[in-house]
Parts: C-alpha cells; structure tokens; sequence
C-alpha cells in the first residue's frame, strides 16, 4: 500500500487519523490469538469485526493505511471525481435537457479533488482503527511476516494464532513499457493526490479503472487519450456493452487508440512522448502525465508464506480451496488477495465466509456466490451471473430478453436512452442465468437481479411484480414482460387460441 | 412514427431497372488489363478483392438477363481470375496475398497491396464464393470457360484455411506482414457463414471443424421489440451470406435448437430494423416504418464542419461505419441499398419501403444507382419540415459516389428474389454442400 498522501489539509489529517493515526503505539500482543488477520482493508476489517463478535480474541495488522484499496485510492475517491465530472458533462449538454448553458464553464480541479478528499475523510470514520479496537481488536501496524505455521511476526513481535485470514489484497500492475518509470506516470495509487489537472493526459489500460479515469478526466477538462490493447474496451464484457462505452468516449471527445499497444516512453522537452503500435504500424502522442489501469496483482510476496507451508503465486495470490482455506488449515484468505474477482463486495463477502468456515467449521462454498459488478463510466455498464457464452459453453440453453433504455420511460424523461437491459434465461424455463445492464444506473439497478438469482426468483415472479412507474429499473419489468408474452403464446390451449383469433 | 404515405410498391419494370444500374458499376469501375474492380468510382479507389468476388457473381446475372454477350463475361472472368493465380503470393508487403488469401485492398494497375491492408479471410472468401459462382454458371465445353473452370478450382484449392485458424479454431479476421495475426476475432453473429462454409469444404486445406462450433457459441438468441432473432446490428450481416447460400430450410445446430433458420432470421432482423426506425429514440429526420436500413457505409463525418452544424450537438457523425439497431451507432444515415437487397426475405415490406425511400430521396440515386448513404437530418433544409406533396420528395444529405459492395449485393439479391440464379448455382457447388455438411446443416436441400 502507498501511504503517500495528498496535501494536508483538514480533510487529510482527518483521514489519516482514522486510517493510521500518527501517535498509534502497537500493544503489546496476547500470548496466543484465536484469530490473526493481516490487513486492514475491507476484508480484513470485515473479518476483525465480526471474529470479535463472535467472541475470538483477534489482532490486526496493517502495513499501510486502514481502509486499503476502496477507501483510499479506489472506489470512494474515483467514485466521487466521477459525480463532479458527470456534473460537468450535464453543464455543457443543458440544452438537451432545456436548459441554459452556463456561460462559462470553467473547472476548477482543486476543488474538486478537495471535495474528493472531503468525501473521504467523512468515510473514514467507519472505517477507523479506533472504532476497531473498540470492538476489542487488537490493532498492529507494521509489516507481517510468517514465522511459522501458526506463529507470524510484526517488525520482530511475535504473534501467535489458532486461525489466520491472509486479506491483504491487491496493488496495481504496471505494464513494462521501456521508458514509463524514468518518465513517471499515475496509478491509482497516486492519481488521487493531484491537485492539479495536467493538460494532457494518456491513460494505458481500457478495463475498467482505465475507462473510468479517462471518462472523468476527460470530462473534468483533460485532454484525454485511451490506449487499449485489445479492439475493445472492457474485454470481460459483451460487445454491445463495450461498443456503446467507445462511443459514448467518442461523444465526450476523448480520443480512443484501440489495438494500440504503448512500447515505448521518453521526455521531450519536459513533454512525455508514447509509441503506440497498431496492427505493427507504430504512431506518437505526446503528454503531460500517464495513467496506467492495467490490472492488479495481489500482495502476497513479502509475506513469508513459505514458512507458514501456504502456497501462492504472483498473478492468481494465495491459492484457496472452496471453502477459502490454503493448505495450512489454521490459514484462510480472503478478498483480493485471493479472489479474481477483486471487488470491494467480494471482499466483504468472502471475510465472512472465511471467519464463519475458520470459527464456526462452516461448509460455505464461494463457487455459491452470486457476484454483480460495475463499471462506473457513463453509461454504467454492470453484470451478474453468467455471460450467453459462459452459458453455451456449458451447453445451456440460453435466451436473452432484451430492453434497449430508450423503451423506458424515464430514462427518456431523463435524456439518459443509452443503454439496454440483457436478461439471460435458460431457455424455456424463466429461471435467469445472469444479466448484463447498461444505463446511467446500471449498477443501481443490478442488484434487483442479483437478489432475483439468490432466492431463486424467475423471471416470470419479476414480471408479476409492481415496479413504480418514473424509474429506469423499469427496464427490468420490461424485459420479464416480454417473457412473459412469448410464455403466455405457447400456454394459450389451441381452442382458446383459435377463439381469440376469431 | 407511423408511415402514413399511400404505398409506393416498387414495380417489376423499375426494378428490373434498378438492378440493371447497379450492374453497370462493374462495367464502368473495371481496369481492362487486370479485371481487378474497384472498391468505389471515387478518384484513386483501389480495387477491393470483395467486389471482384461480387462482380465474379453478377457477370452470371448480366448474361442470364441479356445485359452482356456471354463471351464478354467469360472474358472479364477470365481476366482477373488469371490475374490472382499469377499474382505474388510471397506475403512480402508489396505482394497480392499469402497461402491463397489476398490482401484486402490492391492497387488496380499492378494488383500490389495498398493501403497497407490486411490479408482478408473474410474478403478472400467472398472474392472464392463469386470465383464458384461463375464456374458453376460458366460450364460450356469451350476452352475458355474449361479454363475458367480450373483458374477457380486452382484458386480455391490452395488457399490453407487451417493456417488462420487459431488455437480454439476459430479463423482469424486478417494476417499482416508487419505483424502476423490481427487480434481482432469474431465475435457474435456476422457474416462469416459463407467463410467458414467454404472453409469446411476445401477439399486440399479444409479448416479443423471446431471453429464453427468454437465461433456459434459467442452468437446471442435474443428476444427484442419482441422478435426472437439471432441479433447482429448492421443489416449487411444478415444478408452477405445468404447472397451465395439458399439458407431457407437448412439448419446448424444453432438454429435447430431454436426451431429458426437464418433466412428467417433476417426476415426478423428486417422487422426489427422498422421497429428501432419506427421508435427512431434519436429523433432523426425522415425515419419510420418504410424508412430504415441501418448497415456498414461510408457517411458524413464530423471533419466537415457545415455538417456538424447542422447536426444536434448531443449527436455524432461516425463518418466510415458498422451502423446498427437498436444500439448504434446511429447518426441518422440510412442505406437505400441495404434495404432493397433484403428484398427476397419480406419482398412486399422491402418494396414498399424501398419504394417510398426512393419517393421522398430521389437523390439517393445518381446515375441510376444506390448512392451508399443519406442523410435526411443533413438536409440543408430544416429536414423535419414538411417535405413537398407535390413533389413528395424531401432533401437529404447524400453520399457521393458508388461502393462496388452495395451494387453487388444488389445485384444478386434482386436476382435471387427474381429467379433463384445465385442460390440455385451455390446449390450445385459440392463444395459449398460439404461445407454446409461439415458446418452440421441439414434438412430442406441439403436432405
């Protein structure tokens, strides 16, 4: 984890109190913990609280700040430059929504990264090493290292454990690009502490914290360049899905390089020069700053994990079973230092699971979870479930009930028809194998289709369901109302059939 | 909204008319030393090795229908198909293909690459699937069409489709000297049935058969404005195979499961098409239920700034596109060609709406034929004015030129609602039966 840390200001100083506070001495350690956890971000946390709830003496250690990923350089910053881009994008498009356009437009990015560290600052207070220990956690910062198969050391104290939770999640992957470090570029890890917006910017990486950046810079004045490797944006997602993200990009008037593969970076005249190749022909851009988003791997390679007979790798993390154990039984993982899917709900999720199979000798399953997630650009564009492919390639049967936005009401009322609903059914049975939405709240509205597959709701139970009139997730009804129509055709007896016909 | 004008059903007279037009290009945009055709009449347009296969498939036509001395067309064949058996097949950046592919653009004088284009499988299989068209058509006992006859066979057999397929078996969309494989794949429904049918029936390099399977299996089965259709935006998908291959009856796997074939489908990619134009959610001018045809065309483009003027500022030009339903990219050009050449699926819809397109757009046409592209939210005009009763024609921005694309695949689909010629002559192909066999069609002809 990165600690450093924007400029400090109130807001900052607030954070860091909460996250690392300044004075914080490490206690001295009990003889053995009923549960160990290394790290303090939203596994580890979730973790901590909830072995102390279940009455397990526990200690945590955090090398870097408490909150890890989300709270400090993921999520709660992105998500709230996000909303003030948005805004932006909203000033210069009022005439759309009938409305004057402001004369002068101007962005003022300080303020919007101070908001930003406003938003996060308040954050933080749930997420604080004080409220932890007062939830009888014993909190360590320092770096930990395994000593043993049951014994871990903090910068030379000794702890030792019955169980142990490896939640020490993920940190960014940069691409080896020959010139890039001596040029100096962004990561997540560091973006956050601008206070001033360079005027160009080239952002490597078309997954989803690239596409996310480069929206939001763009919309917050920067001149923006996308590079991504691959044809499309977002690879993991369907084609629509990504297609409609390249044009929205185009409409936002960021310049988007697909195929293109950065291969070299040098400075020129204070400027940051970057060969692009596509398709072997290889072009130039010039910038002021880089921001790579390709990916993340997880921390897990100071860990000693050797010695406490846990076995790992560098791209995949700490290897689990389904139950989240590794092959010492006294050790679980959970969140992104283990999961592929790296998101900050999994990592809640899978804390739970770990704590309740290592305190409780559950049985729970994480091949059960059902896991949505979204990429915040606009349109929002989120997923559960299964993909047609994944299903066909299992050879299910699969039907898709399709809601283009633009066939919803209030998504016309609010200007915001980009976008679908895609509903997965395995055919001829309303039983929903997953869903992919793209809308300006897609990520709002997946999670009626998540909690659908859970309990095991079809679609026809969605489409019997009132939905309130005046929102988009109308899109969903929409969609289980045309199942519904194809259902209701071939349940129709023929006699009756023929007399509607008369 | 709902198109209210009297029916305006295109006539067999002024289709016959239209079709003859659209033959023309291949008569005009032809270097006589080469026989290679060339992708547009713009100024300094290379050849596209897509339209010669397209022009290998319409010489048949134009003799079937007395618009050219079958000499002639034998001749053409002829020429451009000894043209690409002598050509350099070295791979080098300058040759004309590699492994029995062809370099996607050429230049119309040497036959060289240009534009650094890619080695094409796609657009090698459309050049082959016209190459068998005219052998089957062409099959007199003389010693020209004996040689037509085994340039076609010579060229189709040396292409090694197992070399671009990839490790799932999928085929590659292109190879380029300077790069190998490109890293585009298919994905989805699209045009590549005609590839992977002639593919599967080489008799000397035929493709590993998990590639079709490998490729049905990124196709979506969706249910949209309550149709159920194998979806694919652009309509030119949906109607380049089905140029070469009588689809009606016969079914993969795919469209067995889904009691459907892909002529069908198209019939209800068509119906789909009038209803995104129908709810016309970007509010362009001119759009409705006779008003339709959203596919791949050049268009305008925002590098013209009178035209950006008149656009709505949240709207953008895509200039060169894949434009599609119901997800765009739509910026309110339509094709007037793509319509008509969906004629043998819905013959009455397509000839009422192409009918009235041409009513109210006579500028689609120049010279007789299909322009690629209007625009009617381009007019310089208000272009939601009321457009003339008198005249009953409205203004539109239009394309200039001719795209040798859109008046092949004219040219065949109005014969093949006309007479069946293509799809008959394809029927006879066994190696366009051993492909469909090998892709696990069955039923209606193929039984």
């Amino acid at each position: 984890m990165n600690t450093s840390t924007a400029p400090q200001d109130a807001f900052e100083r607030e954070r860091l109190d909460n996250v690392r506070p300044p004075d914080w001495h490490n206690p001295p350690p009990a003889d053995r913990y009923g549960f160990v956890v290394i790290g303090g971000g939203t596994a580890g946390q979730v973790a901590a609280y909830e072995a102390a709830a279940l009455g397990a003496r526990v200690a945590l250690i955090e090398h870097g700040l408490f909150g890890g990923n989300c709270l400090n350089v993921g999520c709660v910053p992105s998500k709230s430059i996000i909303r003030t881009s948005r805004l932006y994008a909203e000033m210069r498009n009022g005439e759309q929504y009938g409305a004057q356009v402001p004369l002068d437009i101007r962005v003022d990015f300080a303020a919007v990264m101070r908001r930003m560290r406003g938003i996060r600052a308040r954050i933080s207070r749930e997420e604080s090493v004080r409220r932890l220990v007062a939830a009888n956690v014993d909190v360590f910062f320092g770096d930990a290292r395994f000593t043993g198969t049951d014994t871990l050391a903090v910068d030379g104290t000794r702890l030792r454990f019955n169980k142990a939770l490896i939640a020490t999640g993920a940190r960014p992957d940069t691409p080896s690009i020959p010139g890039l470090a001596e040029a100096g570029y962004f990561t997540n890890e560091t973006v956050f502490n601008l206070t001033e917006a360079p005027r160009r910017l080239l952002v490597i990486g078309g997954g989803p914290l690239g596409c996310e950046m480069a929206q939001a810079f763009c919309r917050l004045g920067v001149k923006t360049i996308i590079a991504q490797e691959r044809p499309l944006f977002l690879p993991r997602e369907e084609r629509d899905a990504a297609q409609i993200l390249a044009d929205s990009f185009a409409r936002d008037g960021m310049e988007v390089r697909l195929n293109a593969r950065a291969v070299g970076v040098r400075v020129e005249n204070g400027q940051k020069v970057v060969d692009l190749v596509t398709d072997g022909e290889t072009s130039t851009v010039t910038v002021d700053a880089i921001l790579t988003g390709t990916g993340r791997v997880p921390n897990v390679d100071e860990l000693n994990l050797e010695a406490a007979g846990v076995s790992y790798d560098n791209a995949i993390g700490v290897h689990v079973d389904d139950f989240l154990r590794t092959g010492n039984r006294r050790i679980y993982a959970a969140g992104d230092a283990c999961l592929a899917d790296k998101f900050n709900h999994t990592a809640d999720a899978s804390a739970h699971l770990a704590v309740r199979n290592a305190l409780l000798s559950g049985r729970q399953r994480v091949s059960a979870f059902v896991i949505p997630w979204c990429t915040y650009t606009d349109p929002e564009i989120a997923h559960v479930g299964l993909y047609v492919r994944q299903a066909l390639e299992r050879k299910i049967p699969v039907k898709t009930f399709t809601v283009p936005m633009h066939d919803v009401d209030r998504a016309i009322t609010d200007d915001e028809e980009m976008g679908f609903v895609k509903i997965h059914v395995k055919e001829r049975t309303d039983r929903i194998l997953g869903a992919t939405i793209v809308a300006r709240h897609a990520g709002e509205m997946i999670n009626e289709i998540t909690l659908a597959m859970v309990a095991g709701i079809g679609l026809e139970t969605i489409a019997h369901t009132m939905h309130s009139y005046g929102t988009q997730a109308e899109g969903i009804k929409l969609a289980a109302d045309a199942f519904s129509r194809t259902r209701v055709k071939r349940e129709i007896p023929s006699p009756l059939r023929r007399w509607l016909q008369r | 909204m709902q198109n209210t004008d009297p029916a305006r059903m295109i006539d067999e007279q002024r289709l016959d008319q239209l079709q003859h037009d659209a033959f023309s290009y291949f008569l005009q945009a032809v270097n006589p030393v080469t026989g290679l055709v060339a992708d547009t009449t713009r100024e300094d347009s290379p050849c596209s090795i897509a339209v010669v296969g397209f022009a290998l498939s319409v010489y048949p036509v134009a003799v079937a229908r007395g618009w050219t001395q079958r000499a002639d067309a034998v001749e053409r064949c002829l020429k451009v198909l000894r043209f690409f058996r002598d050509s350099d097949q070295s791979g080098a950046p300058d040759a004309t293909g590699y492994k029995g592919f062809y370099y996607h653009f050429l230049s119309m004088d040497t036959g060289a690459r240009v534009w650094r284009s890619e080695l094409s499988m796609v657009d090698t299989a459309l050049l082959i699937a016209g190459a068998l068209t005219a052998a089957r058509y062409f099959t007199a006992s003389t010693a020209a069409e004996i040689e037509l006859r085994e340039l076609v066979e010579l060229l189709y057999r040396r292409i090694d489709w197992r070399w671009a397929q990839d490790e799932q078996g999928v085929i590659r969309q292109g190879w380029k000297p300077e790069c190998g494989f490109l890293h585009y794949v298919w994905q989805g429904y699209n045009e590549a049935i005609v590839l992977y049918v002639l593919a599967l029936g080489s008799p000397t390099h035929p493709a590993d058969g998990s590639g079709y399977e490998a490729w049905t299996v990124t196709y979506q089965w969706e249910n949209m404005y309550d149709y159920d259709v194998l979806y694919a935006g652009p309509l030119f998908i949906h109607q380049f195979s089905h140029a070469w291959v009588d689809l009606r009856g016969i079914q993969d796997r795919f469209m067995r499961e889904k009691h459907s074939d892909y002529f069908e489908n198209s019939r209800r990619a068509i119906m789909v098409q009038r209803a995104y134009a129908e709810r016309n959610p970007n509010e362009f001018a001119g759009y409705d239920d006779c008003c339709w045809g959203l596919t791949a065309c050049d268009g305008p483009d925002r590098g013209i700034p009178e035209l950006a003027q008149r656009l709505d500022p949240r709207h953008h030009l895509f200039g060169y596109a894949a434009r599609g339903v119901p997800f765009g990219p739509d910026d309110g050009t339509l094709s007037g060609w793509a319509v008509l050449a969906s004629l043998p699926f819905a013959p009455e819809i397509v000839l009422r709406s192409a009918g009235t397109m041409l009513e109210r757009y006579p500028g689609m046409l120049s010279d007789g034929r299909y322009t690629t592209s209007f625009n009617p939210t381009l007019a310089p005009n208000d272009p939601h004015a009321d457009y003339d009763s008198s005249s009953r024609s409205s203004s539109a921005w239009y394309s200039t030129g001719h795209f040798g694309l859109d008046q092949g695949i004219l040219v065949m689909m109005i014969e093949n609602h006309r007479t069946g010629l293509i799809w008959q002559l394809m029927r006879g192909c066994p190696y366009i039966v051993a492909g469909l066999r090998r892709a696990g069609f069955r039923g209606g002809w193929l039984s």
